[in-house]
């Protein structure tokens, strides 16, 4: 389902990914380990399109469609959804306005209808459930004041929200502590299915633990240099990455 | 990094900028004194309000335009002006809706108010300002059977004289600065109301103030009198057609507010901006006092300021009551080439007083946005209170945003709070929104709209929701 070919990036003119190759079938979860600074997270954010981050050779497909020339709302639409490391905040804008916002965008752009408030209230309730999340939250401002567990549990509560068909996670076990760590990963594991997949981007075994990826990744020098199984993952944990 | 098509926004950017054909009937170009007498005799005007015209004309011949605005304007030809205008025979005030020219009703229509009664928007009572008339006005029968006084200002100088001579100028002096002595001088119509004692009128107020004459000034008088324990909210909305000749809008509004009363005024100014490279617009000149006479009176000014070339305005409180209170919440959005020159004077006597600012300025595109305040404190205020807020979102590099809070304080037991912050919208902010789906016009809108937020919910509800859409239209075409 999503294809990276030869994909060279730079940020404010320096090389941050060099070649890189990557296949991600259908359904499948893979995990991206490397130390700070090897270009983890340059590849969730150029997959996004975030801009300065500059494609200057190779292609990436997604679902059979080209990905690179499009808007990232566009990606959004369809499917790609980025977990932030840091979730940033929207003064003034409620959580729950901004949830149905952005759920709203997604129906449009499939010719539906924006749903009803009574029900939007409904599966909010619902998915909110899921992750521990109190009803309040929602009449704050988005991720504003949010501690860093609410804040990484609202990203995960968009995610189930706009049903992406590929998530990639950016650090989404850091800042979060034992329990919430749980929370959010039952909550991951309910949105596995075999039509989605995942790139969960991150330092430590932890998270792998709870959500068990088909691939390890093993990244440095903005390219993959080792891939296997789940025992890579406890490999590099007890070793390092040297 | 986004694909927005400008073209498709400056088409569809000011959807009110069509001209209504309609014959007009205007009095010669020029100031002096024959115009004034014209005008007054249009009116049918009683002696005393002629006289109050010509002095305030010989109070103006010795004065010239205030310069001290953060604004740069082209100088005004006033003997180069029309002073007024109205649709061609209309001698008299049509009596019901079936006498309006159909062409009024359908320009109104256009503009999202119908005045027919079973059209209109419950709970609001209508009336609509045509160049220089009033051309009608909804739920005055209703209105009366509870004493409430609301009609054209020229209506109420016939059949209130009583209550237009106490009032008139009892808050902007006649003398007070070119633009107010130039109103009192040639003010053509705008709304009275007046609210007896103890009655909270259980309708919104409002008024429409359409400009569609060209090289044509509108002067517009608004008075509102809040008897004794009243309550009233009264809303204004504006707009202009697209000219590239700069026209001139110099309104007077003066609110006065008995013991126990409270006024809420609300202004949606949409006039024409000018086009993208800052030709044409509205010069908006407006002075907008209220004085809360009483004790425990309240006067509360809302503005969304979205329209106009240029716009000078500084809707202020006098308190002189004891306890009373004065509040300004504003949002004023320049986009293009628009400058805007606007905030409040907070003026305690009283004892006891207090006032709050709240002003969010975005600047946009090639624009100037300048917040301007004066709070202050005469000695007798004693636990006089100030709290200011003044915040400026600037979108792009190009903008401007300055803010000029003053405060002059005699009392010695009295506290100003003031804070002022300056944020740009992130490129961060804008991604977050767009990787959720949101195009880069949506996304800005979303943040724009939660910035400006405390103040949209100061308006009536039935305005919130245009209010919300009109701040983002403002701003379409200033993304990416």
């Amino acid at each position: 389902m999503l294809e990276i070919k030869n994909l060279n990036v730079t940020v404010e003119e320096k090389q941050i990914l060099k070649n890189l190759n990557l296949k991600i079938g259908k359904g499948e979860v893979h995990a991206i380990m490397g130390p700070n600074g090897s270009g983890k997270s340059t590849i969730a954010h150029t997959l996004a399109g975030k801009p300065n981050y500059n494609v200057e050779s190779g292609e990436v497909n997604l679902n059979g469609k080209d990905l690179l020339s499009k808007d990232p709302y566009e990606r959004s639409l369809n499917g790609l959804f980025l977990a932030f490391q840091y979730p940033i905040e929207l003064p003034g804008v409620t959580n729950a306005s901004y949830l149905k916002q952005i759920v709203n965008a997604h129906r449009k752009s499939r010719k539906e209808t924006p749903i009803d408030a009574g029900e939007f209230l409904k599966i909010l309730k619902e998915k909110s459930k899921l992750l521990d999340i109190p009803m309040d939250m929602h009449s704050r401002f988005v991720n504003t004041g949010f501690s860093g567990g609410e804040k990484k549990k609202n990203e995960v509560l968009q995610m189930d929200l706009l049903d992406p068909s590929l998530i990639i996670m950016d650090e989404t076990d850091s800042g979060l502590d034992v329990d919430a760590l749980k929370t959010t990963a039952d909550a991951i594991n309910k949105l596995k299915n075999d039509e989605r997949s995942f790139i969960i981007i991150t330092h430590y075994l932890r998270l792998l633990e709870y959500i068990e990826p088909d691939y390890v990744h093993v990244f440095q020098n903005g390219s993959v240099i080792e891939t296997g199984d789940k025992t890579l993952a406890s490999r590099i944990d007890q070793e390092g990455y040297s | 990094m986004n694909k927005v098509s400008k073209d498709n926004f400056t088409q569809e950017k000011y959807k009110y900028g069509f001209v209504t054909e309609i014959e007009s009937e205007k009095i010669p170009k020029g100031l002096n004194e024959d115009v004034i007498r014209l005008i007054s005799k249009k009116k049918n005007e009683p002696d005393w309000m002629l006289d109050w015209r010509l002095s305030a004309f010989k109070r103006l011949e010795n004065m010239s335009v205030p310069k001290w605005a953060k604004a740069e304007i082209d100088e005004i030809d006033f003997q180069d002006l029309y002073y007024y205008s109205s649709p061609k025979d209309f001698k008299e005030k049509p009596k019901s809706l079936d006498e309006v020219d159909p062409k009024l009703l359908e320009t109104y229509e256009k503009l999202g108010i119908p005045l027919k009664e079973q059209k209109v928007l419950a709970g609001v009572a209508v009336d609509a300002v045509f160049d220089s008339v009033s051309v009608a006005t909804t739920f005055k029968e209703k209105l009366n059977e509870i004493g409430v006084i609301f009609c054209p200002i020229s209506e109420a100088i016939q059949k209130h004289p009583e209550l237009v001579k106490k009032y008139i100028g009892s808050v902007i002096p006649v003398t007070d600065h070119f633009y107010a002595t130039l109103n009192s001088a040639v003010f053509s119509d705008g709304s009275f109301v007046y609210i007896p004692k103890g009655v909270k009128c259980p309708m919104e107020l409002s008024t429409y103030f359409r400009i569609n004459a060209s090289e044509t000034g509108q002067f517009e008088r608004t008075l509102i009198i809040a008897d004794e324990g009243s309550y009233v909210s009264y809303l204004e909305g504006c707009t202009a057609p697209m000219r590239d000749e700069n026209q001139l809008h110099a309104a007077n509004v003066e609110l006065v507010a008995l013991d126990d009363a409270e006024i809420k005024y609300s202004t949606v100014q949409n006039w024409y901006p000018g086009d993208e490279n800052g030709k044409g617009g509205i010069y908006n000149f407006v002075t907008k006092r209220g004085l809360c006479k009483g004790k425990n009176s309240k006067i509360s000014w809302t503005q969304i300021e979205t329209g106009s070339a240029i716009t000078w305005k500084y809707p202020s409180c006098i308190l002189r009551g004891d306890n009373s209170t004065g509040e300004f919440y504003s949002v004023a959005i320049t986009n293009n080439y628009q400058q805007a020159d606007t905030g409040t004077k907070m003026i305690h006597l009283g004892k006891n007083t207090k006032s709050r600012i709240i002003s969010k300025g975005i600047s946009a595109g090639k624009s100037s946005n300048t917040y301007r305040g004066l709070v202050s404190f005469h000695k007798k205020a004693k636990n006089a209170k100030n709290f200011t807020q003044c915040d400026s979102l600037l979108v792009g590099s190009e903008c401007k945003a300055n803010t000029i809070p003053l405060t002059e304080n005699s009392s010695n037991s009295s506290s100003i709070e003031h804070e002022a912050t300056t944020s740009k919208i992130s490129d961060e902010q804008l991604f977050y929104c767009m990787q959720r789906g949101l195009d880069a016009e949506e996304a800005q809108s979303l943040i724009v709209n939660g910035f400006c937020k405390e103040v949209l919910q100061k308006l009536p509800m039935e305005f919130a929701v245009e209010a919300q859409k009109l701040v983002s239209i403002s701003l379409e075409g200033s993304v990416g």
